[in-house]
């Protein structure tokens, strides 16, 4: 079984925190994170994710292949909802267990950093105003001028 | 020729209108495949795109063959 999944239902913690549990784990590392009802100076009133879950859960497992790798760990596991999502829903969660808590808070935080920036799911928040925006996508910068995508 | 399949999500897919289709088209990479969709559906600046083929990363110049499944993936934001 992947040890990233995506839910299109509302889950609590609870119900995957049991996929950590281990009998040589001294400590227990988790990150939830949660609808917040402000970005970028404007107010959010809820959001959509949208995945592509075959590759989605591939590099997601891969990321967490990664933190075996990289830190003494005993399990690992991350949750990501899809869907429309209200202010203070569980958007993520991720749990980590280990022998020792260094492991654990390091794993728990590689996993949520790389998810945020190499997994393919989108995020669309709707303001209070009525208008709503793909985050990421409709930045200009410099180095990411328009129809730059392919060399 | 080759019938490739293509899936939009997010931005694209709203700005395609659907959330795949099937097109036979000539050209031989995948680079080659976005330019083709890109001047026909002027896509709007997302900023640095990334492509899948058969559901793994891939570089612009991966060849396609028929019967693939293209993805291309725009800035992602999860978390």
């Amino acid at each position: 079984m992947s040890h990233f999944v995506f839910s299109r239902e509302p889950f609590t913690p609870e119900r995957y925190r049991p996929l950590v549990a281990d009998p040589v784990a001294g400590g227990y590392a988790s990150f939830e994170g949660r609808v917040r009802n402000h970005n970028e100076g404007r107010v959010v009133v809820r959001l959509e994710y949208e995945g592509y879950e075959a590759l989605g859960i591939k590099e997601g497992d891969r990321i967490i292949a990664e933190a075996f790798a990289r830190f003494p760990i005993a399990k690992a596991h991350c949750v990501h909802r899809l869907g429309v999502l209200d202010i203070g829903d569980l958007a993520v969660w991720v749990g980590v267990t280990a022998a020792h808590r260094d492991a654990a808070f390091g794993a728990c935080r590689y996993i949520i950093d790389e998810v945020k920036v190499r997994v393919p799911i989108w995020k669309k928040e709707h303001y209070a105003e009525g208008d709503s925006g793909w985050i990421n996508c409709e930045a200009r910068s410099p180095d990411a001028p328009a129809g730059s995508a392919p060399p | 020729m080759a019938v490739i399949r293509i899936e939009y999500f997010a931005v694209l897919r709203e700005h395609v209108g659907r959330a795949q289709e099937d097109l036979t088209t000539t050209a031989s990479t995948v680079g080659e495949l976005y330019a083709e969709l890109d001047q026909r559906y002027v896509f709007p600046p997302i900023g640095r795109v990334k492509v899948a083929v058969n559901d793994e990363f891939q570089d612009w110049n991966a060849p396609l063959r028929d019967g693939d499944l293209v993805v291309f993936i725009p800035p992602v934001a999860g978390g």
